[in-house]
């Protein structure tokens, strides 16, 4: 396995890099919004998802000026809640990335391996396969995400629906995104299986599951890579539109989206930091690893170089 | 010839001024779901309704109530069971046809009928009758002294019209059924429908024929009502001039609104109140993590909560000084209101913890909230700050805020141990409130109580209240029950709402407590 | 040949089935109708006798049953937020969605092409970054606050362009159209923007990188060695060879596009079937969800069928039935 890593970052890839001074900014944006969401227990000055710590009068505190009331002042200010607004970023990017990453791994397995089975196995199975992601297609993301919201929230115990939010966000996001997934990997193995060598190795009797994984896998996994660079960012905004449509993260556990969504109605009101900073911090982190999936993918197609 | 065509150019010329300078976009949240008056029991549909049919008795602007289509009504002198009415004479339907005795009995039989949304407030009612041309008589099942508070929204439709429109059948609206009474409307009121689109748009055009011309200032010749859901898209229409009265700014705006030269937000008390309700009367909670017991059933549990909700942070912060913090789960214009029973439990986080101690819970427990999210003013916001306050006494609260849809099955199917709750009182009688949520769940009443609170004596003075026709022994009643209700801590009041219309400079009106525009008031500068 | 495409015929038949059937269970967990369709008076009694008239209290394959049996005889059944026909609603609203789409669809073609020629041509130029990274910062930024951002700008700062509906609209038989007026078009010009943004960003990908692929053909190659002017090779050449794929996906993407007009309708009050759709799953207005979900999919299901077709008549090798499109 190291040395189909190894292939994967060969010196082309790291050359590409050092030459693009747009991935390198874009990769160490990305690193280091990551590490703060990873760190925010250790970097946040407050614990804004420890109900027992705010203090409501707090709320609508300007940035860097002391609150009318209570005296505390805060780097970027306070939502309505009275929660430090620079915490809850950085708890709310923790969630978002959670559930961006988890969504993507969901979607990617999901998708790569019912594509693989559908190409190794072509005929009806792959018919079947291929059918269900018609089907699949039919609902936009946005609909499949609305859908399984509705429905898991009526299978949850009402006890545990908070808890829950997040894994059906993921479970409803990784479902809207695995087609694409299952084309690639099915296109790219359809590819692999005529070569010569896959062929060998049916012939001299390798079981299907070693030939699918030890062989054909390796050989989809970089555009893999660029499309779950990009599902990334998708599933990150994605998971700020459900918010906006008010089926995404409770409010007292916010996402990035979930801030977006509160502060959009207090835009009009002159409390745009409650705005403006989640939604800098989301696109500062979209951008980025949208920017980080556009290098990806240029540099993993070598055509593209002139 | 010259002269002719000259005083029809100063005609033309004064109508089209006159008109485009008294036309008013109006824009709420929700629009009305048929134009058929019995078949919706509903705020937004009434309001409409209220502009185009009359009622007998109606709520004016401040709330009380006025002469509509009747002039005068009394308890009959013969029979304590009998109400009679004197009807206004004069009146025409806007087809030109003739109000009567015979178009109100017509009303009241349909308003009554299986597919009517408005037979529950007529089901103390046995007989209506004519008394003449202009008399109408209301013959109940016993003395219903309270019978006037219910005859607000029933409305008056032609009989003539109705029949001739094969509409007399009230619209089964559950049952998806379309009528010409659902599409079209002929009223006596001070405006005409003019053009419809559901959800997108609605013309109303003034009554050149109305009975109150000279009454009322019905300086609004032209109404366009248009629904905008998005609360920050009806707020852009109205600070861009496209749209001149929004009947709901949400309360960050205010300062936005107000600000602006050339709007201005008029408010007043709603006649509604936020509480919390909570399972008092099981034996267990689903959502807690005490096993065995029910934490909630604890009186000084419920103390210890009631003292722990900062009623003043959550004006101040979350409704920006829009509320009245409440002490009791009645508005301020219902009878039966004292400002003893609405004292607002003082905020003692030291003697909450006591208490929780007290009642051996010092360590706290878990619970989960259940919270609206698209009901009231801040609904979601309310129980995020509440979730925050019990924290400080030691109770982890998880809160689940969903769409009404979805959070009020939770409260009649008793799957909720503490939730969210807001209670309008169109009857502006304690008797409604008692009815619905005090008394034990039963076919009849306690259908919004979700306490399962049960109090046998406690519901037989509320069933006492329907018949009582001494007003004093009944007051008297009523203030025994709210007594108990208060000393039992069965609600956690937060608040009554407060509404915020938001306006051009040139619209004169008072705020109905009961959200209810009514543009024959309206005045315009 | 006739046999592919009855195949397909079927399969995309079988895609509505099931499509259908997905649509209808979730509409049982989305909530409980009769909550918003009776007042704070009502009894249990009053519930119980609704939950049986709308059959609702039915086992779930019998409800299904019901409804699809009805939808092939064009009764999609009647709202139970407006207790109307929900064909007529649809009728009624279908218009307003069709006009916006189809306006930020050529919005998103004619940019998307533009751009995308440019940026292919003109690797490394400074407008090139600009667009490109312009672009991703458009896709970058959840839709609603684009719209909201945008309203915000042009129509209460600057009071240029309305902030919500559709303007004045004239009715040409049943269709109502925005097109005619002029605060009509003006209405059109946010949303448009709002709901074409995604679209352009990926037709102008798509375009670049066709483009690309095309001007590294021999034949272009050839054409430059022949001393062709580059107009006559980007113009005559290259072009018509990228724009087949492009209109594809445009195509294909119509569908999407009409869904993802949920969120734009929903900040523009668009009184179109998206924004009919939110309203309803809020309503738990349940025969309107279920009729937006079929047209959705209908739509979906016509278009790639039609696609197919139109491969199978350019490509013959497709006609043994072997290869399924992607």
């Amino acid at each position: 396995m190291t040395g189909h890593l190894y292939r994967i970052w060969d010196s082309d890839l790291c050359w590409s890099f050092r030459q693009s001074p747009v991935a390198m900014v874009s990769a160490c944006i990305s690193i280091a919004l990551v590490l703060c969401a990873i760190l925010a227990p250790l970097i946040a000055p407050y614990n804004p998802f420890d109900p027992s710590t705010l203090n409501l009068m707090n709320g609508f505190s300007r940035p860097m000026e002391p609150n009318a009331f209570t005296g505390e002042t805060f780097l970027l200010g306070t939502d309505d809640q009275g929660r430090d607004m620079f915490s809850t970023i950085l708890y709310g990017m923790r969630i978002s990335l959670f559930v961006g990453f988890m969504a993507v791994i969901f979607a990617m397995v999901l998708g790569v391996l019912l594509g693989l089975v559908a190409a190794y196995a072509g005929g009806r199975t792959d018919a079947i396969i291929m059918r269900i992601a018609d089907v699949q297609l039919t609902f936009p993301a946005i609909l499949v995400a609305i859908l399984i919201f509705g429905i898991a929230k009526g299978f949850t115990p009402v006890h545990l629906r908070d808890q829950m939010a997040i894994w059906v966000l993921i479970l409803s996001i990784g479902l809207s995104d695995w087609v694409q997934f299952a084309r690639v990997a099915r296109g790219a193995a359809l590819v692999e299986i005529q070569k010569e060598y896959v062929e060998a190795a049916i012939l001299i009797g390798r079981r299907p599951e070693i030939i699918i994984f030890r062989h054909i896998l390796p050989n989809v996994v970089s555009p893999i890579l660029v499309i779950a660079t990009i599902s990334l960012a998708l599933a990150i905004i994605l998971e700020a539109t459900l918010s906006f449509l008010g089926v995404g993260a409770p409010p007292t556990q916010p996402s990035l989206g979930t801030l977006i969504r509160i502060g959009q109605s207090f835009f009009f009101s002159g409390e745009w930091w409650i705005l403006f900073f989640p939604a800098v911090t989301l696109l500062m982190l979209a951008l980025s690893v949208n920017l980080l999936g556009d290098w990806l993918r240029d540099a993993l197609n070598p055509k593209l170089d002139d | 010839m010259k002269k002719i065509f000259f005083s029809t150019l100063c005609a033309m010329l004064a109508l089209a001024s006159t008109s485009h300078a008294e036309t008013i976009n109006w824009a709420r949240a929700g629009d009305s779901l048929t134009l058929d008056p019995h078949a919706q029991n509903e705020g937004p549909t009434h309001t409409l309704a209220h502009q185009i049919y009359e009622t007998l008795i109606m709520r004016d602007m401040t709330g009380a109530q006025v002469p509509n289509l009747a002039t005068d009504w009394a308890p009959s002198a013969d029979n304590p069971n009998v109400w009679t009415f004197k009807l206004r004479e004069g009146v025409t339907f806007h087809d030109g046809s003739e109000f009567d005795s015979e178009d109100v009995v017509f009303s009241f039989e349909r308003a009554m009928m299986p597919n009517s949304d408005m037979k529950e407030l007529l089901s103390s009612v046995k007989e209506v009758r004519a008394n003449g041309k202009y008399g109408f008589e209301i013959e109940t099942n016993g003395p219903n002294p309270v019978l006037p508070a219910n005859l607000n929204d029933i409305f008056i439709m032609d009989k003539g019209w109705t029949e001739a429109n094969n509409t007399v059948e009230v619209q089964d609206f559950e049952g998806g059924e379309e009528t010409h009474a659902s599409r079209n409307a002929n009223g006596t009121g001070p405006y005409i429908l003019t053009e419809r689109v559901p959800d997108a748009k609605t013309v109303l055009e003034a009554n050149p024929n109305y009975w109150g011309i000279g009454t009322f200032p019905l300086h609004v010749t032209k109404v366009n009502y248009t629904p905008i859901k998005n609360a920050a898209t009806r707020v852009a229409a109205l600070l861009s001039g496209e749209v001149d009265f929004i009947q709901d700014v949400p309360v960050q705006d205010l300062g936005r609104v107000d600000g602006d030269p050339n709007l201005k937000v008029l408010n007043a008390p709603q006649n509604r109140v936020i509480f919390f309700g909570m399972n008092v009367g099981g034996d267990d909670l689903v959502s807690d993590n005490v096993e065995g017991a029910n934490p909630l059933a604890d009186k000084r549990v419920r103390e210890a909560m009631n003292i722990a909700v900062n009623r003043d942070a959550i004006r101040q912060i979350v409704m920006r000084g829009q509320s009245i913090p409440a002490g009791v789960i009645n508005p301020p214009f219902v009878n039966g209101y004292t400002d003893a029973l609405d004292r607002i439990p003082a905020y003692d986080i030291d003697k909450a913890k006591s208490l929780m101690a007290e009642a051996g819970y010092g360590d706290g427990f878990t619970i989960t909230l259940n919270c609206p999210n698209d009901r009231y003013i801040n609904d979601e916001a309310i129980c995020q700050a509440a979730v925050g306050m019990f924290a400080q006494i030691g109770i982890t609260v998880n809160l689940d805020a969903r769409p009404k849809a979805q959070h009020f099955p939770l409260i009649r199917n008793w799957e909720t141990d503490f939730y969210l709750l807001g209670w309008g009182v169109p009857t502006y009688d304690s008797e409604y409130i008692f009815n619905f949520l005090v008394h034990t769940k039963t076919d009849q009443r306690g259908s919004w109580n979700g306490t399962r609170y049960s109090n046998s004596a406690l519901d037989a003075k509320i069933v006492s209240l329907g018949s009582e026709t001494n007003l004093a022994a009944r007051n008297a009643t009523i203030a025994e029950i709210w007594e108990e209700v208060q000393d039992e801590i069965l609600y956690l009041p937060i608040h009554f709402q407060v509404l915020n219309w938001g306006m051009g400079n040139r619209v004169e009106t008072l705020v109905a407590p009961n959200d209810r525009a009514v543009f024959k008031y309206m005045e315009l500068k | 040949m006739l046999s592919y495409v009855l195949r397909r015929a079927s399969q995309s038949v079988l895609v509505l089935l099931a499509v259908g059937l997905v649509a209808f269970s979730m509409f049982r967990f989305v909530g409980d109708p009769v909550e918003n369709l009776l007042g704070q008076e009502r009894t249990d009694a009053d519930i119980e006798r609704l939950r049986e008239q709308l059959g609702l209290d039915d086992p779930f394959p019998i409800q299904y049953w019901e409804f699809l049996s009805r939808a092939a005889q064009g009764d999609l059944g009647i709202s139970f937020r407006q207790g109307r026909l929900v064909a007529d609603i649809f009728i009624e609203r279908l218009p307003a969605t069709l006009e916006l789409a189809f306006v930020s669809a050529a919005f998103a073609l004619l940019f998307g092409v533009l751009f995308g020629i440019y940026t292919s041509i003109r690797r490394k130029g400074i407008l090139t970054n600009v667009i490109l990274t312009g672009s991703l910062i458009g896709v970058s930024l959840p839709t609603f606050l684009i719209g909201i951002l945008l309203i915000y700008i042009f129509a209460v700062e600057l009071g240029w362009l309305p902030s919500f509906g559709r303007g004045d609209v004239v009715q040409v038989g049943w269709w109502s159209t925005g097109l005619l007026t002029e605060s009509g078009l003006k209405a059109l010009i946010l949303p448009g923007l709002t709901l074409g943004l995604y679209q352009m960003t990926l037709i102008m990908r798509l375009v670049r990188s066709e483009m690309s692929e095309v001007l590294r053909q021999d034949y272009i190659r050839f054409a430059r060695a022949r001393g062709l002017s580059d107009r006559a090779i980007y113009f005559r050449h290259a072009i018509k060879n990228t724009l087949i794929p492009v209109i594809t996906i445009t195509g294909l993407q119509l569908g999407s596009i009409i869904a993802f007009a949920i969120i734009t309708e929903t900040v523009f009050q668009w009184p179109g079937v998206g924004l009919l759709f939110i309203d309803s799953v809020q309503f738990v207005d349940i025969p309107v969800m279920a009729a937006y979900l079929m047209m959705i999919s209908v739509m979906f299901v016509v278009i790639n069928f039609i696609v197919d077709m139109l491969y199978l008549a350019i490509d013959p090798r497709l006609r043994d039935g072997k290869t399924s499109f992607s």
